[in-house]
């Protein structure tokens, strides 16, 4: 039973990381269908930002405010990532738009750019954070052990789904960003500037990605590929919950969640990486929409 | 419409080219200063011998290689400012392996071929040591291998400074034995020192009638550890052997960690955690967790002292020496003790020297000699445990130990028939 329950919450606490990983890339791959390479990489530079937030902290703060760090750190990584995002999109993707596989080339190189900026800034040698002591350890209920780093980063990506659903559902530049990417033209029509919101979209997508690099660097260290060993569970949870639907891409996170930890436990981890790649495989062809499929009124679709 | 939108593209594709170019220039620039100011253009002159530097100055093993390759400038400066080699000083070329085997294979074949060296010092995986074998063997050259590694190798082109495995992880699993430890669990990553090691623990385990309750491999690029934390929980081991490399060990020690357990939970005995690791991942993560090794930064002795100075020194003051860096130290000297009896720089009478079995140095772990016949080092072993100071004290030592790379000394290994894997 406690085995049983253990098992449950690392399902979910992979899932979670995997959805905050993939958030980012559901609304620049999702609904403005950017195949971003570089997206790997807006993660390495929210990790990045937070170890450099800590060091500033270390070295200019007193020992007494020192955890805080870790909450400058989250708007900190944001921040960067959102503004890197932004002018990623105005001096290359929006030259791009409707040529994918230029457009998958052009990010690919700028992702090989980023992660050598890294390699020269930071040095080769992975660096790492230290979790603040209010995320030390965890609780003990009934022999499971419930760690505060997980649930924190659990209570991450609520907050980042609340976030998205207010921007998009709640506030007026929402309504702009669905009307452009429901019907670009009809939108321009009505007067939207539609390069602004294509700028923003983007942006805050990748101003995501810079959270999500900002809650696993409390799981691991951090170099120049952390990036690259996220990206490819969440492209394929954007793939698999069907490409457009935030919807879908929770529930393509979960099933790959807990799909590898449940395989993991009963094979070893390069099985499982198998076995799910697998499952994927096989649902994509027989329903090669994905999980969940837009209704649209568009004729190109 | 189409042609400035064509004229944009120009302009984005050729910025970032420009970009690229630039990267690479600056990279290159780096990397040939390093080369020249070190060999000159006098090479060929009478009073000079060259050798070769062989590592990773980029890629994922630059992090290791590093202080491997600075161990090295240090020890032929060393030996440079004291008089040379038979009279001769020391310059270096330095090729980057790019952490790639196959760069390894073809930089040490240029080393050889047109930079005309008399030896070669490098490596630092396995699948590179294993790229770069069949050269210095085809070339007649000779390399010198700083890293301990999984055996089941000997090849009279390459000197091995580093541990064989009866030099680390034989003697780290009896003293585990001996401490009462009864239930292993083996933790390691996916290529061929942890399989190996893992073959040569599971026979030794057996043989002492104790039990290996798990062994798992986890992915080098692997970042979750949660669900192998749960097997071991589930197994309930006395100790977690830990062949885990790179940044696989951060995850996992911090993952531990995040469910409160320390090495009173769960004790484990890393053979790739050393000082520079220790950094990396913290040492109140690490603290009690016990490591084996030949060597490490706090080993009692006025040449250690010297050698930890002069690394401090030139390499700054929160640079730790390590057991990979002093073996490298240690290789630059006994190829410079080799030569001065072979009294050349010829690989076949150099390779007479090593193999008269009287090539030793006085090094900062202690006596090291060359073991003739199978070219790996006689050497001492250290048990060590981390501390809150993030360094690393020694608990146990032996007498200096044979090396014994295909284990035909020990019956249990003999036994269960223990092959190399490829």
């Amino acid at each position: 039973m406690v085995h049983f329950i253990n098992t449950l919450f690392n399902g979910i606490s992979l899932s979670s990381i995997i959805l905050l990983t993939s958030l980012g890339l559901a609304i620049t791959f999702g609904l403005m269908r950017v195949i971003n390479m570089a997206h790997g990489e807006f993660l390495m530079i929210g990790a990045y930002m937070t170890y450099v937030v800590q060091q500033i902290f270390a070295g200019l703060l007193p020992e007494s405010v020192m955890d805080f760090y870790y909450i400058a750190a989250i708007p900190a990584a944001f921040g960067v990532s959102f503004l890197l995002g932004s002018l990623l999109e105005r001096f290359v993707i929006s030259h791009l738009y409707g040529r994918e596989i230029d457009s998958l080339l052009a990010t690919w190189g700028i992702s090989l750019i980023l992660q050598q900026a890294a390699r020269n800034i930071f040095g080769t040698q992975g660096v790492n954070v230290t979790a603040p002591s209010f995320l030390n350890g965890g609780f003990e209920i009934g022999g499971c052990t419930f760690s505060y780093n997980r649930l924190f980063i659990l209570l991450m990506v609520a907050l980042c789904m609340v976030f998205i659903w207010f921007i998009m559902y709640r506030s007026n530049f929402g309504k702009q960003m669905r009307a452009v990417m429901q019907n670009r033209t009809m939108a321009q029509c009505m007067g939207i500037n539609s390069r602004k919101v294509d700028n923003v979209t983007f942006a805050i997508g990748s101003g995501l990605a810079g959270i999500a690099g900002c809650s696993v660097a409390l799981l691991g260290s951090i170099d120049s590929t952390v990036g690259q060993s996220y990206i490819v569970n969440s492209f394929m949870a954007v793939v698999l919950g069907g490409v457009g639907k935030l919807l879908g891409t929770v529930l393509g996170s979960s099933i790959i969640g807990s799909a590898s930890i449940f395989t993991e436990n009963y094979t070893s981890s390069t099985i499982a990486k198998a076995i799910v790649l697998l499952i994927v495989i096989i649902f994509l062809q027989k329903r090669p929409q994905g999980l969940f499929v837009i209704k649209s009124r568009s004729l190109d679709e | 419409m189409k042609k400035s939108r064509f004229k944009k593209l120009l302009g984005v594709i050729s910025s970032a080219a420009l970009a690229a170019a630039l990267f690479t220039a600056c990279g290159q620039q780096a990397s040939d200063t390093g080369t020249e100011t070190s060999s000159g253009s006098s090479s060929s002159s009478s009073d000079e011998v060259k050798v070769g530097l062989l590592h990773s100055l980029t890629g994922s093993m630059a992090i290791s290689e590093k202080s491997v390759r600075d161990a090295e400038v240090l020890a032929i400066e060393e030996i440079n400012a004291s008089g040379g080699v038979l009279g001769k000083k020391i310059v270096y070329a330095e090729e980057d392996g790019a952490s790639e085997p196959s760069t390894f294979a073809t930089k040490a074949e240029k080393l050889i071929d047109s930079e005309k060296v008399a030896t070669i010092f490098g490596c630092w995986t396995s699948s590179s040591r294993k790229a770069v074998k069949p050269i210095v063997e085809d070339y007649n050259a000779l390399l010198w291998y700083p890293v301990q590694y999984e055996g089941m190798e000997s090849s009279k082109n390459i000197v091995y400074t580093g541990a064989a495995p009866n030099q680390q992880i034989v003697p780290a699993i009896d003293y585990l034995i001996d401490k009462g430890y009864k239930k292993f669990f083996l933790l390691g990553s996916d290529y061929v020192f942890p399989r190996t090691a893992n073959m040569i623990i599971n026979a030794q385990v057996k043989n002492a009638g104790l039990e290996v309750v798990g062994e798992e491999y986890a992915d080098m690029d692997q970042t979750d550890f949660a669900a192998i934390i749960s097997k071991i929980e589930a197994a309930k081991p006395d100790v977690i052997v830990n062949t885990l490399n790179g940044t696989g060990n951060v995850s996992f020690f911090k993952q531990m960690n995040e469910k409160n357990y320390t090495s009173d939970d769960y004790m484990t005995m890393s053979f790739s955690i050393a000082e520079e690791e220790v950094a990396t991942i913290g040492s109140d993560i690490l603290k009690g967790h016990m490591v084996s090794w030949n060597y490490y930064q706090t080993t009692e002795g006025a040449k250690n002292d010297a050698f930890v100075a002069a690394y401090k020194k030139k390499f700054g003051d929160s640079r730790v020496t390590s057991d990979p860096a002093e073996a490298a130290y240690d290789a630059v000297y006994l190829w410079k003790a080799a030569c001065e009896k072979a009294n050349s720089f010829d690989v076949d009478k150099v390779t007479d020297a090593i193999e008269s079995g009287d090539i030793s140095f006085d090094a900062p772990e202690g006596t090291v000699t060359i073991q003739g016949d199978n070219h790996h080092l006689v050497k001492p072993v250290r048990i060590g445990q981390v501390g809150t100071d993030g360094l690393i004290s020694e608990v146990y030592a032996t007498d200096p130990v044979a090396p014994d790379p295909y284990l035909t000394t020990y019956k249990w290994a003999v036994d269960a028939g223990i092959q190399p894997l490829e």
